[in-house]
């Protein structure tokens, strides 16, 4: 009983925050490149970025050394360590990050998770076919709250 | 290249040798002598018309391991000969209405052949087109056999292409890219920097901005194409060119382009002409 009002109210707070969810679409950005609004309407969870950024949605690793994530192998080469991140940067400006990292560095070689159109021939993910418009963005709001949360416990020792 | 930390590179070894094969890092300073023999260019100064965006230019050879490196090093212990046995016998086999072989018209593969990879893609001056050597031997096929073309990246087409690029093994790559080739030329090194995709990525951000450093597990090279068809002990089998290409712009989360589209052949002289002066190195071996 007591388990089932708790279901029902997380539902609740579920259903209110997708309709706080901002679209890709929708996203603004101040003119450093930052996203100072939150773009599922709930704080992130740091405990689910991990796995987000090991291989799948967010493949961070791919690109970023992480020393807190050191439990995963093979961490690339291609960005800078995100070690201190949380110290470098404010919320702000990691959600932006990761959300369209050009709106922040020109020309970044990082992909934009938060983005569905401006590409050059999408692929319905890694099938090599062409993709299924309207594009899903590489990570869900929630998921970008998830890894922007996680970004801030990175702190300059 | 970023410096890992101490604890962070003893966690990589100490999981590495237990699940992964060690990703050694190549010995950069390693020469490939081919059966004691043949002496490659794995490293030269830059074509002038890559306009300074590369330094350098190095053979992907140089960027795999040791153990890797080692297997081009001699024909009895690189897996891609098996398939150029099979392509000679190939090469003397009648196929087709004409009752003829490539032997027929072309006799001895070793002298015909010598120096034909280095300049491919070429202009066709009666075609009118620039043709890759998959090109060139479906047309031999088509025309002068009366046999049927050999689909683009299939097993029986990249290893003739790798038995005739065996003949010129050593020399340098040396692709023109001026006169009626240009245009093809322009489209193709138009294609290297466009950025493809959902991840948005050219050939150049992995290839030029990136080249000796990890992505994921991966060491990533110049991506030449000197070494084509390369053995891959991932698929075991030789791949020629286009799939590479495939593979990579798949890699993209894009659309990517078929084999034998005019894209992909244009982008082909494209990046052969980067590696202008590199050794052909036919089969060469890679992870
Ligand atoms: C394909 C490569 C690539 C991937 C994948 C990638 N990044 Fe990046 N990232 C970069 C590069 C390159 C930069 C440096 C910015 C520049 O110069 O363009 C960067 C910069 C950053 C920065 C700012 C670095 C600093 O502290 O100064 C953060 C934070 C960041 N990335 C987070 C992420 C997160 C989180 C993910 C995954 C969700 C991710 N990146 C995935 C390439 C990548
Ligand atoms: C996201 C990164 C990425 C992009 C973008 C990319 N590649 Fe690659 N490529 C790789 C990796 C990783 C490998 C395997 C390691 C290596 O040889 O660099 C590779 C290998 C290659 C090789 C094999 C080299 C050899 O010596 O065996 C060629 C050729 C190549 N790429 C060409 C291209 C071309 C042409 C494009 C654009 C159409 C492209 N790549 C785009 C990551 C990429």
């Amino acid at each position: 009983m007591q388990l089932k009002k708790l279901t029902v109210a997380a539902m609740l707070i579920a259903g209110a925050a997708a309709a706080n969810e901002i679209a890709p679409a929708d996203v603004v950005f101040t003119e450093d490149g930052a996203i100072e609004a939150s773009l599922s309407g709930s704080p992130g969870v740091a405990e689910n970025a991990p796995e987000i950024m090991n291989k799948g949605a967010g493949n961070c690793i791919a690109c970023h050394q992480v020393t807190a994530l050191s439990d995963i192998p093979f961490h690339g080469e291609v960005g800078p360590s995100l070690d201190g991140a949380g110290s470098r940067w404010t919320e702000a400006e990691l959600r932006g990050l990761v959300a369209n990292a050009k709106m922040t560095f020109e020309g970044s070689m990082m992909p934009s998770f938060y983005k569905i159109d401006g590409f050059t021939r999408p692929g319905d993910a890694y099938t090599g076919k062409a993709a299924k418009l309207p594009l899903d963005p590489l990570l869900t709001a929630q998921q970008v709250e998830d890894v922007v949360a996680f970004l801030m416990t990175l702190k300059d020792q | 290249m970023t410096k890992r930390s101490g604890s962070k590179a003893l966690t990589w070894m100490a999981l590495s040798s237990v699940v992964f094969a060690a990703p050694a890092l190549a010995d950069e300073s390693a020469k490939l002598v081919v059966n004691d023999e043949i002496e490659m260019i794995t490293e030269t100064d830059a074509p002038a018309h890559l306009d300074g965006a590369l330094g350098t230019i190095r053979s992907g050879w140089t960027f795999r391991t040791s153990e890797t490196q080692v297997l081009q090093m001699d024909d009895f212990d690189n897996p891609g000969m098996i398939f150029v046995d099979q392509a000679l016998d190939q090469w003397n086999t009648v196929e087709g209405s004409a009752g003829k072989s490539c032997a027929s018209c072309h006799d001895d593969v070793e002298s015909s052949m010598a120096g034909v990879r280095a300049v491919y893609p070429k202009w066709n001056e009666e075609a009118e087109e620039v043709r890759t050597l998959v090109m060139q031997i479906n047309d031999c096929r088509e025309n002068q056999m009366g046999a049927e073309p050999l689909k683009y990246t299939s097993g029986k087409m990249t290893a003739m292409e790798a038995l005739i690029s065996v003949q010129s093994r050593g020399m340098p790559v040396d692709v023109a890219i001026d006169g009626p080739a240009q245009s093809t030329w322009e489209r193709g090194k138009d294609i290297y920097y466009t950025r493809f995709g959902q991840l948005d990525l050219s050939c150049a951000n992995c290839h030029e901005d990136n080249y000796d450093n990890m992505i994921r597990a991966d060491h990533l090279s110049q991506g030449q194409i000197n070494g084509f068809p390369v053995y891959r002990l991932k698929n075991t089998k030789l791949n020629n060119a286009h799939a590479r290409f495939k593979g990579c712009i798949r890699d993209t989360r894009a659309e990517t382009f078929k084999p034998g589209s005019d894209e992909f052949v244009a982008l082909e002289l494209y990046v052969a002409s980067r590696g202008n002066g590199l050794s052909v190195e036919a089969p060469s071996v890679r992870n």
